[in-house]
């Protein structure tokens, strides 16, 4: 698959090629999975299905890499499915919007899948891990598809495709409380993609076209309806609990501590930055700025919101036992920094919702996978099991200091950035209260941050705990995205430069 | 009220459903309660669909009203991710049953032993860890 990009015709097929690849990977993987009877064969074959996954996940991110170099100058890649013109056809649409999105996807999958070959020793049984990574292709092509797709049903099949890989996924370690969390997560998340089909079904009523862009010219006309606050409301909840927003956002906590490693990782860089896009994708490209910001106040309740996730995230982060909890509540708060970027509906707002849509994926994986490596080393997660281990395992407690310096906005981090223009966009509207409630919550990370800190290097450790590094296969991809965070830091023209002609796209602007 | 009898009939099942997960401590029956919510939306988009006196949409050389087909194509896809979504919470039931011994959330939940039993995930099956 990957040997074949060359040819100039099969160039003009990467918008699709980006979702059916690993879509067609996803069954071929099981048969290879499926292969071996015996114990050792068992493991050969799981070890193929890596490669195999390996592979295609080198092939999507060369393909989106592409595609982001074909878009960064602002031309709107446009594909027909089976050649059916767009308005009746289905139309994967790649902008730079897009391709920002497909670019984290597809490359927080492939650092996340090197850490997942070893971590998964540990910690998903060897029988299942075929399946495994059946269902990790799947969750992918669910969220590259949500990115890559310009029809708005369509966007409803892939939520459900990452959504039930991901049920699967979490439910697959030997954490038995992952299973309860999975539950949780598939009511919860079959509530809001439901919410959503239904949102889409009264749009679609109104409008008599699923195409997001045909839709987009036919609401304005529509303004005040009934039908469409109605639809507005339905898809604005959906999304707000794939995003885990407060206060939809009780499946998150619990599922993301009781994953496997590699799976945290995966879901915390990605399934919460594909949601933040897919709100922005619906808010500003399908209804539009005046619609959804004017008509129907969505800027009041998105900052109120977020604002409210961001304090309640830090402080439930504060009360954890379980470091990985921390770090779970945590999300829940930078979810807030996203929502308050985009609820401002400023070029400035959405630059720093961007670019912390990029950035907290850095910094979020980096540090799930260091206390993966904790975890493989110790097989807790519980703080005080933690106490010591920081001299203990030195390579893996500075990744998990820096990622977290990044986590709270230290100058220098990528985390810092984003901050900063959030903090400008914030100001620009002269809401100074609201820029001295982010600086006040930054404080917060930096209590649980240091919380955990102390525990690992100020503590004495327990005469029984494991002593010894974690091994280098899983450190290497955690400083890979640790040393991101600093590089992302220092060099901030270019995922700002991106950042900001995506967000003046969606305003409208040039 | 005849006009909107399908839609009230779609809130009515909606809500039912809806109740249905939220008050039920039986996981089995909330997955069910689950369905009856996603067949409200199913039951949405074909009314949507459907106008009265309308045939199926099949050529013929008299023009005639016919009801949209697309919805009931959509539906289809909904109900195959519905049929999915309900084999995989059951599975996820079974396998709850056998790692907790119950399938009622009141005792899960309030067991406080046996959520703390598992919070430490090591399992006796876990392998060792293989230095590489």
């Amino acid at each position: 698959m990957s040997a074949a990009a060359n040819t100039v015709s099969l160039a003009s097929h990467l918008p699709v090629l980006q979702v059916a690849v690993p879509l067609i990977a996803a069954p071929i993987a099981f048969i290879l999975g499926s292969l071996g009877a015996g114990e050792s064969a068992r493991r050969t074959s799981a070890e193929v299905c890596w490669w195999f996954t390996f592979a295609v996940s080198v092939a999507i991110l060369a393909i989106s890499g592409n595609l982001a170099a074909t878009v960064m100058d602002g031309t709107v890649l446009s594909y027909e499915l089976g050649g059916w013109a767009a308005p009746w056809g289905i139309e994967y649409r790649i902008d730079s919007v897009a391709a920002v999105a497909l670019l984290i996807v597809s490359g927080i999958n492939l650092i996340t899948l090197l850490y997942a070959k070893h971590a998964v020793v540990r910690e998903v049984p060897e029988r299942i891990r075929g399946l495994f990574y059946t269902a990790w292709l799947l969750c992918v092509t669910g969220m590259l598809g949500i990115c890559a797709t310009g029809d708005i049903f369509n966007v409803f099949v892939f939520l459900e495709i990452s959504s039930l890989s991901s049920y699967i996924l979490i439910s697959s370690g030997r954490d038995r409380l992952g299973l309860l969390a999975a539950y949780r997560y598939l009511i919860l998340g079959t509530i809001g993609a439901t919410f959503f089909l239904i949102g889409v079904g009264l749009l679609y009523g109104l409008t008599g076209t699923l195409n997001m862009a045909d839709i987009a010219t036919r609401l304005p006309a529509l303004a005040g309806n009934q039908t469409l606050i109605v639809a507005f409301g339905f898809l604005a909840i959906g999304i707000a609990v794939k995003m885990a927003l407060f206060p939809l956002h009780a499946w998150m906590p619990e599922a993301y501590t009781h994953a496997p490693s590699p799976v945290s990782a995966l879901l915390a860089g990605t399934a919460t930055k594909v949601a933040v896009y897919l709100m922005i994708r619906t808010m500003y490209t399908v209804f539009g700025v005046e619609l959804a910001f004017d008509a129907m106040m969505l800027g009041v309740i998105l900052i109120t919101l977020s604002t409210v996730a961001v304090f309640f995230g830090s402080l439930a982060a504060i009360f954890q036992h379980n470091a990985k909890k921390i770090m779970a509540w945590s999300s829940v708060a930078q979810i807030g920094y996203m929502g308050i970027g985009a609820g401002l509906a400023t070029v400035t707002g959405l630059t720093a919702a961007m670019l912390h849509m990029y950035n907290h994926a850095l910094m979020k994986a980096a540090l799930f996978m260091a206390l993966g490596c904790l975890f493989w080393r110790i097989g807790s997660m519980q703080i005080d099991k933690l106490a010591g281990m920081g001299k203990r395992m030195p390579w893996t407690f500075s990744a998990f200091v820096l990622g977290g310096l990044s986590l709270i906005g230290v100058p220098l981090t990528a985390g810092f950035v984003s901050k900063w223009y959030l903090i400008l966009g914030v100001l620009e509207q002269g809401w100074w209260w609201l820029a001295v409630l982010i600086v006040i919550s930054s404080l917060m990370a930096v209590i649980y941050i240091a919380k955990l800190v102390e525990t690992m290097w100020f503590r004495e450790p327990a005469v029984d705990a494991p002593t010894g590094e974690a091994p280098l296969w899983l450190l290497l991809p955690t400083w890979a995205l640790v040393i991101l965070n600093f590089v992302f830091g220092i060099y901030t023209a270019l995922p700002v430069g991106v950042a900001r002609s995506a967000a003046t796209a969606l305003m409208g602007g040039n | 009220m005849g006009g909107l009898f399908n839609y009230w009939f779609v809130i009515v099942l909606m809500m039912l459903g809806f109740y249905i997960v939220m008050v039920s401590p039986n996981l089995v029956k909330k997955i069910m309660g689950l369905n009856i919510f996603q067949t409200s939306a199913f039951l949405l988009y074909i009314s949507v669909g459907k106008i009265s006196g309308g045939t199926a949409p099949i050529l013929t050389d008299t023009t005639m009203p016919y009801s949209n087909p697309l919805p009931h194509v959509l539906i289809l896809t909904a109900i195959v991710v519905g049929v999915a979504t309900t084999a995989l919470g059951l599975a996820l039931v079974v396998r709850i049953h056998s790692s907790f011994g119950s399938i009622n959330e009141d005792e899960l939940l309030d067991d406080e032993d046996t959520y703390r039993d598992f919070e430490d995930p090591l399992d006796p099956a876990l392998e060792e860890p293989t230095d590489r």
